[in-house]
């Protein structure tokens, strides 16, 4: 049944909020060392997935192995970035400081981050360009700027695979380019990178492989072979209006 | 002299002195543990936590028949979770919002509370059992053994807070990504609710049923208007929280047999308001100077842009404030400037014969105008192209920084010359570009 193979294998899983199922029966196998990009429409339980597969939400059935073992024995291999709105800005910390909480892990209880912590830190800073701002105050830098510290946080947990929830939403043209950047050098290293994401233009230039979701799974595989005109409306409903003659995807209401 | 005096007197009553070394503790320990309550947006947490000790207590005295202080903890700190529990309860598992929640539970408590007290007070011997100092709150009848109890048990609140600060700072930020690299946040929060019942319950016999949530809240509040660090944030608060405790036992004991936990509180709504309105950067006054400064800064800017241009097309470099508010209406309004930039050398004002001003720069005024245009000509270009240069234009955009980086200034005036925006006129004393 598992794959032992597969850094994130998602066997039969259901998610409920009260009463109402979010997330249906969605088996995965994320195939290994590629940028993965989860498509679908707003509600269609994109973050809800990637929060059941970390632990984050009681699953109602189903099972998730990371490289064949469970998440709580793999938890060291995954690194997570989280919705920018999911926390205070104005908390009383720099970005240096929120980077560090990435070291947190590996550092357990008790232990305080130390030189070392630190040096890392910076240097993942700097892979999302924003070495300069280490000691700013969080509240101060743009939408775009937190959005790379939480990247940077990220990093600093020095995973196999990484979550990342919207990376891309309201981000400025200098964010868009680092994460991209940073997305592509995990890729060279090997690792897994799992991203919801909005902008259908962008897909086919940013993953490899696509995961198109609405409360179920409707396709997932390659860019190529499943981010399909006839996947796309499956996912969407018939929201989705597709130019005949051009590549332009319009998303209408 | 007439201070001094009474200092002495005051110092050397030893009971005085145990009720004063008691309220500083108090204030130090509400106010670390105030810090983190305040960031995880639990402000009114310690206000229900302090009525809901109240049955705790009477129930510890009618279970014992004892006025052992040890004994009212454990069964203050008891209802107290109890009370945070149903909080979580409701919120989980009803359609009810969290501050409907907690005004629920509160009430509950607090009048089941004071049910209890009743009873005990027509009880027997209730009328000496003195629980209705809890209620507001009775500092001076503090005994030294209580003092030893608050004493102990702050000191050992103070040093979990230490050790488990990392773990604190998560759980105030962000628990979700705390929890997905394998702490158990469900259980620290849990914990942090645990050491808020006991800083809680410690201080009911000092401030009151009542006022302790202002102690718990207060110092931290204003703490957070001086610093943008965590760690320094919880050593001002906890400075606060102490200056409070002592400044309202001092006030107390010298004057007016006045109530000590209501000057506690009063004391660290003082240091509030102080530090809200003039602590530098978050402090309301500074934030108005800051104001005020970008405010004149952007009209400023406005002046010297709207003059350049104006030279730029019509090839003259005198004006009448006449014929300038005729050109751009929105000048008329800012007489104030004109006198400012006179002061400051950048224009020349003369009064002539028919009662209008005749304007013109300096060259000093005329650079002036000519860095404010080609600065502004540059980030509009910069934005323009934005993809194509490195370097962040935002942070130079939102005029916080107004040194555009030299790397990319020849990469700018060629984008300039290619969009038809560099200036026509130059600098006075140079060459045309």
């Amino acid at each position: 049944m598992k794959n032992s193979e597969s850094p994130v294998s998602i066997r039969n899983l259901s998610v409920a909020y009260h009463r109402k199922p979010v997330l249906r029966e969605i088996d995965y196998d994320a195939p290994e060392g590629e940028l993965i990009g989860i498509i679908g429409p707003n509600g269609a339980g994109k973050s809800t997935l990637i929060k059941a597969v970390l632990g984050l939400l009681p699953r109602a059935s189903g099972d998730v192995y990371i490289y064949g073992k469970s998440y709580r024995e793999q938890r060291h291999l995954v690194g997570y970035v989280p919705q920018r709105e999911s926390v205070d800005w104005d908390f009383p910390t720099h970005a240096l400081d929120v980077v560090l909480m990435g070291r947190y892990g590996k550092l357990g209880w008790f232990k305080r981050p130390g030189a070392k912590d630190r040096e890392f830190a910076m240097s993942c800073l700097q892979k999302v360009g924003m070495e300069a701002f280490a000691m700013r105050q969080i509240s101060q830098l743009s939408g775009g700027q937190q959005q790379r510290v939480f990247l940077a946080r990220a990093l600093a947990q020095d995973a196999h695979i990484y979550f990342m929830d919207e990376p891309f939403v309201g981000v400025d043209a200098a964010t868009e380019k680092a994460i991209i950047q940073v997305l592509t050098e995990l890729k060279d290293k090997g690792k897994t990178v799992l991203v919801v994401h909005h902008d259908l233009q962008t897909v086919q230039e940013y993953f490899d492989s696509v995961l198109l979701l609405n409360m179920r799974l409707i396709a997932s595989g390659s860019t190529k072979e499943a981010f399909t005109t006839e996947n796309l409306q499956k996912t969407y409903g018939g929201r989705l209006t597709i130019l005949p003659d051009s590549q332009e995807l319009l998303l209408t209401r | 002299m007439d201070l001094l005096q009474t200092m002495n007197q005051f110092l050397d009553n030893p009971n005085a002195f145990w009720v004063l070394a008691g309220t500083t503790i108090l204030g130090l320990c509400s106010g670390v543990l105030g810090s983190f309550a305040f960031l995880r947006k639990r402000g009114l947490m310690g206000d229900v936590l302090a009525h809901a000790a109240l049955p705790g207590i009477c129930l510890a005295f009618l279970l014992t028949g004892s006025k052992n202080p040890i004994l009212f903890l454990i069964g203050a700190t008891i209802t107290g979770l109890v009370a945070s529990l149903c909080i979580q309860w409701i919120t989980k598992y009803s359609r009810i919002k969290e501050d409907t929640a907690l005004s629920i539970v509160l009430s509950v408590f607090f009048g089941a509370g004071i049910v209890l007290l009743t009873f005990i007070q027509h009880s027997e011997n209730g009328n000496q059992s003195g629980l209705d100092k809890f209620l507001f709150g009775q500092s001076a009848a503090m005994v030294r053994d209580d003092l030893l109890v608050m004493g102990i048990v702050a000191t050992a609140l103070i040093v979990v807070c230490t050790i488990l600060f990392k773990e604190l700072k998560l759980l105030c930020f962000d628990i979700a990504y705390g929890k997905s690299i394998g702490f158990p946040m469900g259980k620290i929060d849990f914990m942090f609710m645990f050491l808020l019942v006991v800083a809680v319950v410690i201080g009911l016999q000092a401030a009151g049923v009542v006022l302790m949530a202002a102690l718990l809240i207060t110092p931290a509040a204003a703490a957070r208007y001086w610093t943008e660090r965590l760690d320094r944030m919880v050593i001002i608060s906890a400075v606060l929280g102490a200056l409070s405790g002592g400044l309202g036992t001092f006030i107390s004991a010298i004057g007016y047999r006045l109530s000590t936990g209501p000057l506690i509180v009063l004391s660290a709504t003082t240091f509030f308001l102080i530090s809200m309105l003039f602590a530098p950067k978050r402090g309301l006054l500074a934030r108005w100077i800051r104001r005020m400064r970008t405010r004149r800064q952007v009209v400023e800017d406005q002046w010297f842009e709207n003059i350049f241009t104006l030279s730029e097309r019509t090839g003259c470099n005198q004006w009448t404030d006449k014929e300038l508010y005729a050109q751009y209406p929105a000048l008329s309004k800012q007489r104030k400037l004109l006198s400012r930039l006179v002061k400051q050398g950048y224009i020349i004002m003369e009064l002539q014969a028919n009662g209008e001003y005749q304007i013109s720069l300096t060259q000093t005024g005329w650079n002036k105008a000519y860095e404010t245009i080609l600065y502004k000509r540059m980030l509009e270009v910069w934005m323009m192209h934005e993809n194509e240069i490195d370097g962040v234009v935002q942070q130079y955009a939102n005029g916080m920084n107004r040194e555009i980086p030299k790397e990319v200034v020849p990469q700018l005036q060629s984008l300039l010359k290619k969009h038809n925006r560099m200036p026509t006129l130059p600098r006075l004393g140079e060459e045309v570009l």
